[in-house]
């Protein structure tokens, strides 16, 4: 047994809810292949019932400690030192929660959009789930990374099978770039857990005990940029976003609103979680460099998105800008920051979320996403407009709503950090409300230019059910985010100390270093 | 004059290259008698299995025979079992794959024994004779099972290709024996060894060992001598081609870790270099040139030779990390390629071979079971956790990274990315292109989807927990 301390909160709760979805998918596969709507059903039951478990870990949740909750860990592989070792914290608490949100919702929603070989749509949809919930709360490098990897495959058969014409380059676009830069993530936690050894320690993937390996700045700085390429390639950070238009653009509506509402968040989490804190003087001197990769995205995702004449295209280029906030927030590296960048996951999430939904819908009615296309939905379809209306102004930030909380804690952490950064950033805000409302007015407002748009039917009753929750919780997180920034605090700033911490100390270990007597440091 | 002294000889050690040698006799004596395939196939399936349980037995002996000449060792064990294992399935296969194709069945099984016969002779051999007698009864035996299909062109075309460059890189591999006899005075392992001087090593040495690396080479198709391999796994019957890609291919490598890891480790300085170009390069062209096939069984021949460039790597590492992650490599490889290889017989029909991406067009929909066994082991090649295949390269980068290879790790790694792109077209063609949704008749396959569905529970169980597997591979290895 390690001589890890134990924390008092362990039980199987965590399990249950990552393995639940799974259990589900394989459930799933024994019903024969007519009962389609047996299928749509079950996963609809199996996606509720991890959501309902995940709302039993946040009512458990103790918000007043960064400790990790929740705690599972069993040998896995004795031999290697790897774990099943799984619990959460502040931060990822709420990505739980958002993955668990969103899966029933695109369940739900894909009860109309998915007609064709429906069972193995929903298998993927949960396998893609268990794969998400477990990459948030592993705790072993190991176990992070199986989770990672298991996730690209779901997804890549999403996008493959189920969407649009130019599915097959896209999906394997999505597959080679997650990967490759993955396997180079590999190699750095191999390398990092063979320095842990080196340095006396077990062999051990455990991320709580390899935080405090001490390497060398050369170490520091390759493994950093190791982690940071596979992570940057899924948040994705400018210029390794280009696999993403094409992803969003074929992927079937689900496959979109997972991709952007979960999985990008899997690469700011990994940042976060993984490449900040193990490696905190790489990280400090990258952030100049980061910074600006951030900004960059944020600018050069509105300029992009703002000329798209394609509905989902100027939505998943609106998600390189909001990504691009995301990582300002995280390199920030102060608790506003961060806490801001969190919430702007969550938000984008949402927002996002609900526009690929409300996208999807249209182009169920209309067959076609081409902003030109429409114009004068106001007077056909009202209910659609309002939502559409409402997810817009949540995506521009407009106070009241939540994207506005998350943007302002973002800049007002980044000040902090770069006074021009912000300054750029903040005209990123500008063109963010330019290209949405324009695309808003373009497709909503003035006449009716197409025939077949007067006699769109409005959201059915199922619709509505998909996007009321979502919209509920754009609202509610807009005039309420107490609750959430209060219970992610602890964690984040345990975060930011060990960030900054470390950097102190390698620091103060420079400063006040007697004369070296001989080499032994090494150069 | 003194009488010949005989060795003392301890006749445990030889019971499975024995049992293995008598089933090929009983075989082929049989097959004069016995029409019926099948039982000769359930025959040599009972033999093999019978061989396999002794062996297990042995398992923990650690027996140095014939004047030394001989092991029967934890290592020896290890690969017997493997040896033993392919040799089940791949007979497992042929009981299906036989089927129409006119190959006598008594002929077909008993070499397949015979060869067995001569993997386990290379496993246990502490003695470059003696593994030189091994690796011709084996090599024999399978030039002329690549040839089994007497009425396809191409089979004959792979045996001929195979017997002349297997017949060139022997004697290689004979050239390297002498040299290393005449530097060092001695075949055993154990002399030769004890008898390496210090630095630096004698020239004739040296190029005794590169001759070495050269026969090895081919026998595992390592670029740059794998210039046959395509044609020959390309061209045998498919489950011939199992047998070469896993099975003889694991009793290259274990002469070679044997040879390389336990005599000539003295050397590690000297030969790691050498190695070290030798498996970036296999790797790399191995995986750049498998995207350019369009036949199935072919990109499989590429893909075999990149995963020797794989194994390549441990070797090239060299300490007991890395050679317990050589074994353990060879052991997924070996259960996700006998399965990938059954998937393509199974598509194959007298006459018709069906290896084309074409031919995989909505194969997932249309015969899920091949589908979903033949995702399972094209993401385990690829290597994506929590696959056999991802927990073999883990352990062979880990022993990369620990022992300071980090560009041939990267090498590495970049090359399983590079892989992907080849393995994913299987399942592109199989789910994303359509295809016909029906078979117009599906085959019955009873032995041939038993072999794919073994081999698939065990890449997926390996994947999963592969802590007892790799106790096995360390064990074995440290038995040296």
């Amino acid at each position: 047994m390690s001589g890890m301390e134990q924390v008092p909160t362990g039980n199987v709760l965590l399990s249950l809810i990552v393995w639940m979805p799974m259990i589900g998918a394989f459930l799933l596969l024994l019903l024969p292949r007519e009962q389609v709507d047996g299928a749509r059903r079950a996963a609809l039951v199996f996606s509720l019932l991890t959501f309902l478990l995940s709302l039993v870990l946040w009512i458990g949740f103790r918000p007043d400690t960064a400790e990790f909750q929740f705690l599972e860990q069993h040998p896995w592989v004795p031999e290697w030192g790897i774990q099943y070792v799984i619990g959460i914290d502040g931060v990822s608490l709420f990505l739980v929660l958002l993955t668990t949100f969103l899966t029933p919702v695109v369940i739900l929603f894909s009860f109309g959009d998915v007609q064709k070989r429906v069972k193995e749509y929903f298998f993927f949809m949960l396998m893609l789930e268990t794969g998400m919930l477990g990459a948030f709360v592993a705790l072993d490098l190991f176990l992070f990374y199986v989770f990672w990897e298991l996730m690209l495959v779901p997804m890549y058969f999403i996008i493959g099978i189920w969407g649009g014409p130019r599915r097959i380059y896209a999906s394997l676009k999505f597959l080679i770039y997650t990967l490759t830069a993955s396997l180079l993530m590999l190699l750095a936690i191999l390398y990092l857990v063979s320095a842990h050894v080196k340095n006396g320690g077990a062999t051990t993937f455990d991320v709580r005990l390899l935080y405090d390996v001490t390497l060398s700045p050369i170490e520091q700085g390759w493994l950093f940029a190791a982690f940071a390429l596979a992570f940057a390639v899924k948040v994705p950070m400018f210029p390794l976003h280009t696999w993403l238009p094409d992803a969003h653009v074929e992927a079937p509506t689900g496959g979109s609103v997972i991709l952007a509402g979960v999985m990008l968040k899997l690469g700011t989490y990994g940042f976060l979680r993984f490449a900040m804190p193990l490696f905190p003087n790489a990280m400090a001197a990258a952030t100049p460099f980061m910074l600006g990769l951030a900004v960059v995205g944020i600018i050069y995702g509105a300029l992009v998105a703002m000329v798209q004449p394609d509905l989902k295209k100027l939505v998943a280029y609106s998600s390189v800008s909001h990504l691009g906030f995301v990582m300002l927030g995280l390199f920030a590296v102060n608790v506003t920051g961060v806490q801001g960048a969190i919430y702007q996951m969550i938000n984008h999430g949402l927002s996002t979320g609900a526009l690929f939904l409300l996208v999807g819908m249209i182009y169920e009615r209309r067959h076609t996403r081409q902003i030109a296309d429409f114009g004068g939905l106001w007077k056909p379809i009202p209910k659609f407009a309002a939502v559409f209306l409402l997810v817009t102004f949540s995506s521009v930030g407009l106070p009241g709503l939540n994207g506005f909380i998350g943007e302002f804690l973002i800049l007002l952490g980044a000040f902090g950090q770069s006074r021009i950064a912000t300054v750029f950033a903040s005209s990123g805000l500008v063109l963010g409300a330019v290209y949405m409302l324009w695309m808003f007015q373009r497709v909503v407002f003035g006449p009716v230019r197409h025939e077949e748009n007067a006699t769109l039917e409005d959201l059915r009753p199922r619709e509505i059910a998909v996007l009321v929750p979502v919209v509920a919780m754009i609202v509610i997180m807009g005039v309420y985010p107490t609750p959430f920034l209060r219970t992610m605090e602890p964690s984040v700033k345990a975060l930011v100390e060990r960030m900054t911490k470390h950097q102190q100390r390698a620091v103060a270990v420079v400063d006040h270093a007697p004369p070296v007597p001989k080499h032994a440091g090494g150069v | 004059m003194e009488a010949l002294a005989l060795p003392a000889i301890n006749w445990l050690a030889v019971i499975p290259v024995g049992l293995t040698s008598l089933l090929g006799l009983l075989l082929l004596a049989l097959g004069l008698f016995v029409d019926d395939d099948e039982t000769l196939g359930w025959l040599a399936l009972i033999g093999l299995s019978l061989t396999a349980v002794a062996t297990v037995l042995l398992a923990g002996q650690k027996i140095s025979t014939f004047n030394g000449t001989y092991a029967l060792d934890g290592y020896a064990v290890f690969f017997d079992m493997l040896f033993l294992f392919a040799g089940i399935i791949v007979v497992l296969m042929s009981m299906t794959y036989l089927e129409g194709t006119g190959i006598p069945a008594g002929d077909y099984y008993g070499l397949v024994s015979f060869a067995i016969a001569g993997m386990i002779v290379m496993a246990s051999a502490t003695d470059l004779i003696v593994l030189f007698l091994g690796l011709e009864v084996m090599s024999i035996s399978v030039y002329v099972l690549a040839g089994a299909w007497r009425t396809q062109r191409r089979s004959n075309e792979a045996a001929m290709k195979y017997f002349l460059l297997g017949a060139f890189a022997t004697g290689f591999l004979l050239y390297g024996i002498a040299l290393i006899y005449g530097a060092t005075g001695s075949f055993r392992l154990d002399q030769i060894a004890a008898a390496i001087p210090g630095n630096p090593a004698p020239k004739m040495l040296i190029a005794g060992v590169a001759m070495l690396i050269v026969a090895f080479g081919f026998k595992v198709a390592a670029v740059p001598f794998h210039m046959w391999t395509p044609d020959v796994y390309e061209g045998a019957p498919t489950t011939v081609t199992a047998l070469m890609a896993v099975a003889v291919k694991a009793a290259g490598f274990a002469a070679f870790v044997r040879v390389f890891l336990h005599g000539l480790a003295g050397l590690h300085a000297d030969w790691s270099m050498l190695l070290w170009v030798v498996a970036a390069l296999t790797m790399t062209v191995g995986n750049v040139l498998a995207l350019a096939q369009q036949n199935v069984k072919r990109m499989l021949a590429y893909s075999s030779i990149a995963h020797a460039g794989y194994i390549l790597v441990a070797l090239v590492a060299g300490d007991t990390t890395a050679g317990a992650a050589a074994l353990f490599y060879l052991l997924v490889y070996s259960f996700m390629t006998l399965g990938a290889l059954g998937v393509v017989a199974a598509l194959g029909e007298a006459g018709e071979p069906n290896e084309t991406l074409d031919d995989y067009a909505g194969l997932g929909f249309r015969r899920p079971l091949l589908g979903v066994t033949m995702t399972i082991f094209m993401l385990s090649l690829t290597g994506i956790p929590p696959l056999a295949g991802f927990a073999g390269k883990l352990y062979i980068f880990t022993a990369a990274i620990r022992d300071g290879y980090y560009v041939l790790a990267v090498i590495g790694v970049l090359n399983s990315a590079i892989s992907a792109g080849y393995y994913i077209r299987v399942l592109i063609a199989m789910y994303l292109t359509p295809g016909p949704e029906a078979e117009a008749r599906v085959p019955r396959q009873p032995y041939l989807l038993a072999s794919i569905v073994i081999s698939a529970v065990l890449t997926v169980l390996v994947g999963v927990f592969p802590a007892l597997w790799m106790q096995f591979a360390r064990m074995g290895f440290l038995s040296l």
